[in-house]
């Protein structure tokens, strides 16, 4: 919920926290999402812990804002960020890609708190679209959110979607593109290059923001500023780092669907200590 | 002579009666409202009808979303672009999610006429089928069109029903029942069963006609529902026939016949013939040349009949 003085230090305080939880539910499961994870940290937690309207004690709250998580292999910062906000217990953490777990590989509505199937990429913008056209007739006031990745932007769908968005001035639509420049097999500059990416979604009729995804008080503004921007859809470009807080993982495309073993997770988490006392 | 309409008027026209007294629907189409018939909705409700443009994936995508919100969501295009090209999207968005969404789809068929092969979809049946959640219809005739448009607004989850650009005899009347999974039996006989869906159906009254001269006693069977299919219905009739020709504007892979024998073979073995679009693609022509051309007319089910019974123990 929104509050009137926002407590950045907790905030990053959290963001290590969870990419402590991510990194340890991967290697617990021993396979999993660990790059796109990463790099979401800190959108993730600026939409349940300051900008979305929601009520984890109620999911299915009527006026809740809803995020379709479009780039549906990062369930475990999807996890992560609902277990913390209070969705459920953090035990079910240990739980994922495990037979009979409501964490499933792909973000998935068995758990609690998760408004869509997704895993196939380029589907989700389309989806929020649905939701905010239906929102509007129903002259509700609640948003959609959808977060989408900057290799799955490569999917004409996608496009389909950011017309149909600005052609009926979907306003209640805000889009993030977690552009942390790298995909399955490289460089997105390199497989399918997407510059220049804010004159593409501007071309599109969309207003446009490009920022710091790592930066609390750029998400913030910018999540701030979309919400008042009427007349046509936002899309919040957050220029993140792949594997973000670990240098072994950060950019590199190995670390896209990958568990660390023990030794790594250790590498890993001694990284993330060193890297919050800077 | 029956009356002669395109499945698609019947949709068209049921969906605005609908909408009169529920305006939780919601229709959205690929830029094919003319000839599908959904522009009835779009002139009666034009707040609660969207043309996403040419973008069958959108249409789709976004009728998901807003069925999320307790609307029953419409997507309509031709069979062709949305089964095929929105498969992904039919698969993940609206099944997986088990979405209120009713996929609704004209110009399926070799009826699709003078267009040719690239609009003249015979697939759809086979690939709606096999998708976890859907049901799959396939209606007869404008009377049984607008039952169905009314029970697939009322049953929830998603639905694929084909309908056709030719116009087809009404056979049916106001009084039949409609039962989504509940087949109809058209004509009732002894020595061997039709199980046919859409176009076929009225071919195979028309073939046990021929067949009753020659002293055969033909079953017609309307399988409007190839999914989920009515087991009993076939069961009964392989046990009380002995045989059965299956017939479908479709291909002869994974349609309503493969429905037919998947039943057959586990639980009442007998003979069958399938009348149906032999592995092949269309071409243009009129319907009626190309019905003859590619085997799927009266003829080619009594041919069929023939046959089967000659294979009955």
């Amino acid at each position: 919920m929104p509050q009137t003085a926002i407590d950045i230090d907790s905030l990053k305080q959290k963001a290590f926290e969870f990419r402590k939880e991510i990194l340890e539910m991967i290697n617990l499961s021993g396979s999993g999402h660990p790059g796109g994870s990463l790099s979401a940290v800190e959108i993730m937690i600026s939409l349940y812990f300051y900008k979305m309207k929601h009520r984890p004690t109620d999911p299915h709250w009527e006026d809740r804002d809803r995020l379709i998580v479009s780039k549906g292999h990062v369930s475990p910062v999807v996890d992560v960020t609902l277990a913390n906000a209070g969705y459920f217990s953090k035990d079910e953490l240990k739980r994922f890609r495990k037979m009979g777990s409501f964490l499933q590989g792909h973000v998935h509505t068995k758990t609690p708190g998760v408004e869509f199937n997704t895993g196939s990429l380029g589907h989700g913008l389309a989806v929020a679209n649905g939701i905010a056209i239906g929102a509007k007739l129903l002259n509700k006031s609640f948003r959609a959110f959808c977060l989408m990745g900057d290799g799955e932007i490569q999917e004409g769908s996608v496009w389909e979607a950011a017309m149909t968005a600005s052609h009926h001035k979907l306003d209640n639509v805000c889009a993030i593109v977690d552009y942390n420049q790298v995909q399955e097999n490289g460089l997105v500059s390199e497989i399918k290059n997407l510059e220049p990416l804010t004159k593409k979604w501007e071309s599109f009729g969309w207003h446009v923001l490009s920022i710091n995804g790592h930066d609390f008080d750029a998400l913030i503004k910018a999540l701030d500023e979309a919400e008042v921007t009427k007349g046509k859809p936002t899309v919040i470009i957050a220029n993140t780092v792949k594997g973000k807080g670990v240098e072994f993982m950060e950019l590199k495309a190995a670390w896209h669907g990958k568990a660390p073993n023990a030794e790594q997770l250790k590498a890993a988490i001694q990284e993330l200590e060193s890297g919050r006392s800077k | 002579m029956a009356e002669m309409i395109a499945t698609r008027d019947g949709f068209g026209n049921e969906i605005v009666e609908l909408g009169k007294t529920n305006d939780k629907i919601l229709v959205f189409s690929g830029d094919l409202e003319d000839a599908t018939r959904a522009e009835y909705f779009k002139k009666a409700y034009p707040t609660r009808f969207f043309n996403l443009g040419i973008t069958e994936q959108d249409v789709v995508g976004t009728a998901a979303g807003a069925s999320t919100l307790g609307f029953v969501t419409f997507a309509t295009s031709f069979a062709v672009f949305l089964t095929n090209r929105a498969y992904d999207q039919i698969r993940m968005d609206v099944c997986y999610n088990n979405c209120n969404v009713k996929v609704v789809c004209s110009h399926a068929g070799l009826t699709v006429g003078e267009d040719g092969a690239s609009a003249q979809c015979l697939e759809d049946l086979a690939i709606m089928r096999v998708l976890p959640n859907m049901r799959v219809l396939c209606p007869v005739d404008n009377v049984e069109v607008r039952k169905a448009t009314r029970a697939i607004v009322a049953e929830k989850g998603p639905i694929y029903m084909r309908t056709s650009r030719a116009p087809l005899p009404v056979i049916t009347s106001e009084s039949d029942p409609f039962i989504i999974g509940k087949a109809n039996v058209m004509r009732a006989g002894k020595d061997v069963t039709f199980i046919a869906c859409g176009i076929m159906v009225s071919e195979s009254l028309s073939a046990a006609e021929i067949l009753k001269a020659e002293g055969i006693d033909a079953r017609v069977i309307n399988m409007h529902t190839i999914k989920p299919i009515d087991k009993d219905t076939i069961i009964a009739a392989a046990k009380e026939t002995g045989a059965i020709v299956t017939a479908e504007e479709h291909q002869i892979h994974g349609g309503l016949g493969s429905a037919v024998v998947e039943v057959l073979a586990q639980f009442a073995p007998v003979p069958v013939e399938m009348v149906a679009v032999k592995d092949s693609f269309g071409e243009s022509g009129t319907p009626a040349e190309l019905m003859k051309a590619y085997h799927l007319k009266d003829v080619d089910i009594v041919q069929a009949a023939r046959k089967v019974i000659k294979r009955k123990k």
